[in-house]
């Protein structure tokens, strides 16, 4: 990653998408999957329709679908719940290439299956959109703790730097001739990560030090001060009216 | 004239009963740059975290230009000394170098748009401006050491504290950062093992050993002692002799 703060799911663009605030995004994203979890699971054409609504967000975003359909791959351990639920579930059931399979289980298969997706999907759209400080700034633009606040920017940063170090430490390792094949052999990778959760510990007292003596009281200073407009608001906010709207009218056409 | 820094009599113990400093007399003039040397465990550090109000003295008195660390007016004291750490890690922590040179003026009070050309004006003393929207882990170790010199040059101290500047540096690193420091117009205290970048950057040396000042006087002449130096665990690297 050669980028500044770019992060694997972060896709640089100049679109009116990137362009919203943060605090904004974070807000549509999050009324967005609130509407989706509210549609009723047997109205099928408005899940459709709510898809349409997020790739016409993707056209503006220039975010191209293939690329955030590998990304939305995270879900797939939690798709075989899904799966397995039409056998076991009770209830009626019915034949279906010679296996028999419960209606309810099928629709809370379809049920979670579905909405898991959009629900992944909205996710990394915005994460796509949206460079990880903005995140974080938008965040607490929202009121967030900032000591919430302040811990994903530390954690951010210094993922990296531990992760690094965990990486010579290992070099260090199989260059003496550490080589584990079985579990038994695992103890000195298990002390080193010993090692490295105090290194780490300490490092934490170290940036403490040093956020201190460049004048640090507790609280993040606030410097990105991109408020928004009414009218961004309310551009921002169509795809999820949209989506709630979708979501009522599946209730009214059930 | 009011000295930037005037330390005296500062005595202090750690919690656990050890004694680190036994009454340390220490005044800086504005503009000088000082050397402060000193093997492992001489109370260097110790002294340092004693600036910027972090450790409180036992005994004695700190004064930042002028003005006396208390307890009330640590925010105050903090601005006026900038400390740079040894591991630019530990100093740069934001996601870009921008939002961390922004970090100490921010935390002082600067607001917009203030702020903004302070950080414009500390990347461009250290030569760094256009790393300014790069994470700090994608920057060579001379990069990250001029960014965290950055971060702390943007609160305007009176007084400029650095700790081992040129451990980890390329050679070349290591005399880019020392024409940095010799641009800059502010007074100095340098805590270094490294005796050829006192020499080159100090006019001025004070050696600490055992919690107390040994020496304070012109770096060339106190380097030229090899009796001296040896008495502290001093010692030039191979090849050098000064007459």
């Amino acid at each position: 990653m050669a980028a500044g703060h770019a992060h694997p799911l972060y896709r640089a663009g100049d679109s009116v998408v990137h362009r919203l605030p943060a605090h904004v995004k974070i807000v549509v994203a999050f009324l967005f999957v609130l509407a989706v979890v509210a549609t009723p699971r047997e109205a099928f054409t408005v899940f459709g329709l709510q898809f349409l609504l997020l790739v016409a967000v993707w056209v503006a975003a220039r975010v191209p679908p293939g690329w955030l359909a590998t990304r939305a791959l995270v879900e797939a351990p939690f798709v075989v719940l899904a799966v397995l639920l039409p056998f076991f579930a009770d209830g009626p059931r019915v034949e279906w290439w010679g296996m028999s399979l419960s209606v309810d289980g099928l629709l809370a298969g379809w049920n979670i299956l579905v909405k898991g997706t959009l629900g992944v999907l909205v996710s990394v759209t915005l994460a796509a959109t949206t460079p990880l400080r903005d995140l974080v700034s938008g965040l607490s633009r929202l009121r967030v703790p900032s000591m919430v606040c302040v811990i994903a920017t530390l954690m951010l940063r210094y993922l990296e730097v531990i992760a690094a170090e965990a990486r010579r430490m290992r070099l260090a390792r199989i260059s003496r001739g550490h080589d584990p094949r079985f579990v038994w052999q695992l103890g000195a990778t298990v002390r080193s990560v010993g090692a490295l959760f105090l290194r780490s510990y300490e490092r934490g007292e170290r940036v403490h030090l040093a956020m201190l003596s460049r004048g640090y009281t507790g609280a993040m200073p606030a410097f990105t001060t991109t408020s928004a407009s009414t009218a961004t608001w309310s551009l921002a906010l169509v795809p999820a009216v949209a989506a709630a709207l979708l979501a009522v009218s599946g209730y009214w056409a059930w | 004239m009011t000295p930037s820094l005037d330390v005296s009599g500062l005595a202090f113990a750690y919690p656990d009963g050890h004694q680190a400093l036994f009454g340390v007399d220490l005044r800086i003039e504005r503009g000088e740059r000082v050397a402060l040397l000193g093997p492992n465990g001489a109370g260097k550090t110790t002294l340092v975290l004693h600036l910027n109000g972090v450790h409180r003295a036992g005994a004695g008195r700190v004064a930042v230009g002028g003005l006396e660390v208390t307890r009330d007016n640590v925010q105050e004291i903090r601005r006026r000394v900038g400390i740079v750490f040894q591991d630019p890690d530990d100093q740069l922590f934001m996601p870009t170098v921008a939002d961390d040179v922004a970090f100490g003026p921010a935390n002082f009070g600067v607001t917009e748009p203030e702020l903004s050309l302070r950080v414009k004006e500390a990347l461009d003393a250290v030569g760094v401006a256009e790393l300014a929207d790069r994470s700090p882990m994608h920057l060579s170790g001379g990069q990250r050491r001029r960014a965290a010199l950055a971060t702390v040059l943007a609160c305007d101290p009176e007084i400029l504290v650095l700790d081992e500047p040129s451990t980890h540096l390329d050679p070349v690193a290591r005399r880019e950062l020392a024409d940095v420091l010799l641009g800059l117009d502010r007074t100095m205290l340098m805590v270094t093992h490294d005796l050829p970048y006192a020499l080159q950057l100090c006019p001025r040396s004070v050696v600490i050993d055992g919690g107390v000042v040994v020496a304070d006087g012109p770096t060339r002449e106190l380097l030229a002692d090899a009796d001296f130096l040896a008495a502290h665990r001093l010692e030039l690297p191979f090849g050098f002799a000064l007459g």
